[in-house]
């Protein structure tokens, strides 16, 4: 890399912020032709932010544009929606598929790019009648596919396609395109069984050598070592790490992805740790649980939860953590044994859990987790009304059971001082309150419960720095003060390490161990990435 | 309260025309203009009144069966006319049965409550089959069960000399009076009488009562379960609910309403209509209760009294102010002009009911 020669993409200071929040900082690097780029790091450190930019998406644009340039080819460009990054070059494979079902893969390949023919029609009434030419369409889609290496069928149509194939046909689709000259893959091979994602790899180095230049996104470490030229690592929106992919290894990796500094996080649970949690009973055990959960697979999962402490769950993203409690819960079909209390919980029955006092608090917080157009003291007040006939009075000996509005109205006020939740009453709709406090209005709803378990998942996703230091102690203080159970289930790592007593890593669907939230943070990061598949 | 002082006269205006509607205000300043012109093309104003009210007390409880489903999330009840039909057989099967005079309306409620329960049941169950689609599956379900009892009401062995064709002795009539048997059982009652105006207080009393009591079972704890089961599905069923088992109760009730409504309607209409008459039941019904307000999901029960009296209004005056003006009889052009065009009207606000 001498300095008169002029990278085929540069990366100059790129910075954005979404409302103020720093997603990226200061992102630097540089991508020949014919060379792949593996890009890793932890969920949110903001790999998928820069691809966007990279890739001229809406979003960007639309939250406040970006600072510092990108130069392709040693010239500056901005794109202003993704046709202006393929015109110039850059095709993208996302980690959702974007294929019309019932097309064949040739047609899926060549869509709106189909080569075509005049005919009589379309001389008088203009191009937009002309006929697809067919022959040609084949012999172009063959062609794409030949460049890729890997076999399919050009003639399959898509919904019959297994999972990699239709991998595979989006990524011939950009190899279709003839100005292509970087390729931009997001996790591709997180659908793709062990074989077809060596044959993915085989066809990564064939495009290399072609002169494509690829970004590969993956939490598989070993698949960049085995491919990629070089490696950057991110974290925080911060790039730490830039080095030829041959000069380190998968631990080095993985502590630069989840590493900052091990003293400061988990000081203050030490303590609690030192108390120890195996003397303590168990009061709940999970065997050989399975949860289909859509994305969220849950395989076989063993574990015991002990008495009064807070067990965090953490691991990446689509390993299973989340099936974990939607499954216990009963919110998504699961089998297995789950023993609470000394008494066995009968599965995919809601009522039966919340009947054994757990509680939930899910991390679809519109979805699941708020009656968005209700009142806050609905949101409160429901569950316990519905499940322990709380607020109610009776009349008729009990066969009227009568909404008790003030006692519902004063629970809500207790926790929206407790929680400090900002509202205008306790009569607002919860739709119209900050993310934060939609999250605080959640907990309430759990606390109103006054269960001997609880789960929270996510807790802190999409809120900000001040609501999650509110809700993290407010978890904190109703496990210390209540004596309750917590079990947290959470993306961010250092979260974790600094509210639970131990903590398990999710990954393949399986525990792949326990630690104590001391525990160096490259412990937790050989964990997260030892059984991905 | 500091604020609700220094409000100007203006902005409360404002903000009346947002929460009432600019629409509602629009219909009720049109159902003014009308009593107001009344007298000036030669109708008789009192007259005109009573027959708005005694119009409201027929269709008031059909209007009130809209309000279950629609806070179960089970949208408006197309399927109105299963809940008729059912009403109809209690009807029928009381005269059949021999009852007479203001008991043989009792008695066709009772009679027609287990059809109703029934009939309600396997109703539910398909609503709960095809969740999302419910409107446009109810909307065949009350079609094509019409249909189905045009055929019976011939075939079902009926005897009553007041009700089967006068020729062949069997097979029902199209119209089958009520004198003798609960013609103005309700309205009759305690009625007041001042010249040409008119108040029939059972009537109003008896939908007082109805609407007493859906007001009161939104109250209770399974009335709340309703709520948030059709304000959503999910956190209900995260809450422990058998969202399937609310949505059930809530096609029962909305269809019981049903058989109920048409019995008080036909007790002041004085008069049993059979065959297709059904079909054209629920769209009146699901246009009232959205013009008092209404949403697709969100029902009160001030929205049924608002929205019935505008409806019913409208529907009363227009044709007979037109008629007076135009001279020719137009009657049922202008009311299903005016009823279709609410309904298409309510249905397009469909978004800003709360689903955001």
């Amino acid at each position: 890399m001498s300095n008169e020669h002029t990278p085929l993409l540069e990366i100059r200071n790129i910075k954005k912020d979404f409302f103020g929040n720093q997603v990226l900082t200061d992102i630097n690097f540089r991508l020949e032709e014919g060379q792949v780029l593996g890009f890793c790091g932890e969920n949110g450190a903001g790999k998928s932010t820069l691809m966007k930019i990279l890739f001229g998406m809406d979003v960007i644009r639309e939250t406040g544009g970006y600072e510092g340039d990108i130069l392709l080819n040693g010239q500056k460009v901005t794109f202003n929606s993704p046709f202006d990054a393929i015109a110039a070059g850059i095709g993208m494979v996302h980690q959702e598929f974007s294929l019309i079902p019932g097309f064949t893969a040739t047609e899926n390949i060549l869509l709106d790019r189909e080569p075509q023919k005049k005919s009589v029609i379309s001389e008088i009434f203009g191009n937009r009648l002309n006929t697809l030419d067919r022959k040609e369409m084949s012999v172009r889609a063959e062609k794409a596919i030949d460049r890729m290496g890997v076999r399919i069928d050009p003639k399959m149509v898509v919904n019959e396609m297994p999972v990699g194939h239709k991998q595979f046909t989006e990524i011939a689709r950009e190899l279709s395109k003839d100005q292509l000259k970087l390729l931009i893959l997001d996790e591709p091979t997180a659908v793709l069984t062990e074989k077809e994602a060596e044959a993915l790899l085989d066809s990564i180095r064939g495009m290399a050598s072609r002169g494509i230049a690829v970004i590969f996104i993956t939490h598989r470490l070993h698949e960049i070592l085995s491919v990629c030229d070089n490696v950057v690592v991110m974290r925080d929106g911060f790039v730490v790490k830039d080095v030829p992919a041959k000069d380190t290894n998968v631990e080095e990796i993985t502590r630069w992805m989840v590493g900052r500094s091990v003293e400061n996080a988990g000081s203050d649970s030490a303590s609690v740790t030192d108390a120890g949690s195996d003397s303590r009973e168990t009061i709940m055990k999970i065997e050989k649980l399975w949860v289909d959960m859509p994305g969220e697979t849950v395989r076989n999962v063993n574990l015991e939860v002990k008495k009064g402490e807070i067990l965090g769950i953490g691991g990446l993203a689509g390993q299973g953590k989340l099936g974990i409690p939607n499954g216990v819960m009963g919110l998504y079909e699961a089998g297995g044994k789950v023993t609470f209390d000394g008494k066995e919980i009968p599965l995919n029955s809601p009522r039966k859990c919340l009947d054994a006092s757990l509680a939930f608090v899910s991390e679809d917080r519109r979805g699941v987790g708020l009656l968005l157009d209700e009142s806050l003291e609905w949101n409160v007040a429901f569950p316990a009304m519905q499940i322990q006939n709380k607020f109610l009075k009776n009349y008729l000996g009990g066969l009227i059971k009568w909404r008790d509005e003030k006692a519902i109205h004063e629970v809500t006020q207790k926790y929206i001082d407790e929680l400090q939740i900002r509202c205008t009453s306790s009569r607002q709709s919860a739709k119209e309150l900050s993310g934060g406090n939609q999250q605080k209005v959640c907990l309430a709803k759990a606390f109103a419960l006054e269960p001997k378990f609880l789960f929270v998942s996510e807790p802190t996703r999409g809120i900000d720095v001040g609501a999650k230091a509110l809700v993290l102690n407010a978890l904190k203080k109703f496990n210390r003060e209540s004596g309750v159970t917590v079990v947290m289930i959470s993306s961010e790592l250092e979260e974790l390490r600094q509210v639970c007593d131990r903590i398990a890593i999710v990954s393949g669907g399986k525990i792949a161990g326990i630690l104590p939230a001391a525990s160096p943070s490259e412990e937790f990061g050989m964990l997260m990435v030892s059984n991905v598949k | 309260m500091e604020e609700t002082k220094t409000k100007t006269f203006r902005d409360r205006i404002a903000s009346f025309v947002e929460s009432f509607g600019v629409p509602r205000l629009i219909i009720a300043g049109f159902l003014l203009a009308l009593f107001i012109a009344a007298p000036f093309v030669g109708a008789d104003l009192p007259t005109q009144i009573s027959n708005t009210i005694n119009r409201f007390c027929w269709n008031g409880i059909l209007v009130l069966a809209m309000v279950p489903m629609v806070h179960s999330g089970c949208g408006l009840n197309f399927g109105l006319p299963l809940g008729i039909i059912s009403g109809l057989l209690g009807a029928t099967l009381s005269i059949e049965l021999g009852f007479t005079g203001a008991l043989s309306f009792f008695a066709a409620i009772v009679i027609s409550t287990p059809f109703a329960l029934i009939l309600g049941a396997g109703y539910g169950w398909l609503l709960n089959k095809i969740k999302g689609g419910e409107m446009m599956i109810a909307t065949y379900v009350g079609f094509s069960s019409v249909s189905f009892m045009c055929m019976m009401w011939l075939l079902l062995p009926y005897h009553s000399p007041n009700m089967v064709w006068g020729l062949s002795g069997k097979g029902l009539r199209t119209t089958i009076s009520l004198e003798g048997y609960y013609n103005q059982a309700l309205s009759g009652f305690l009625r007041i009488q001042i010249g040409n105006f008119s108040i029939p207080t059972g009537a109003l009393l008896f939908f007082a009562f109805m609407a007493f009591c859906m007001w009161a079972f939104l109250h209770t704890k399974t009335g709340t379960a309703m709520t948030a089961v059709g304000s959503n599905p999910s956190f209900a069923r995260a809450a422990g609910i058998n969202v399937n088992k609310i949505r059930m109760l809530s096609v029962i009730m909305s269809t019981w309403l049903g058989a109920v409504g048409i019995l008080v309607y036909e007790q002041g209409f004085g008069f049993i209509q059979l065959y297709m008459a059904p079909f054209y039941m629920a769209l009146p019904a699901v246009s009232a209760i959205l013009i008092g307000g209404a949403s697709v999901n969100k029902a009160t029960i001030m929205n049924v009294i608002i929205g019935t009296i505008l409806f019913q209004g409208i529907v009363t005056m227009t044709p007979t102010v037109m008629n007076n003006v135009i001279h020719m009889d137009m009657s049922e052009v202008i009311r299903i002009i005016a009823s279709q065009g609410m309904i298409l009207y309510a249905l397009t606000r469909k978004s800003e009911g709360g689903k955001s």
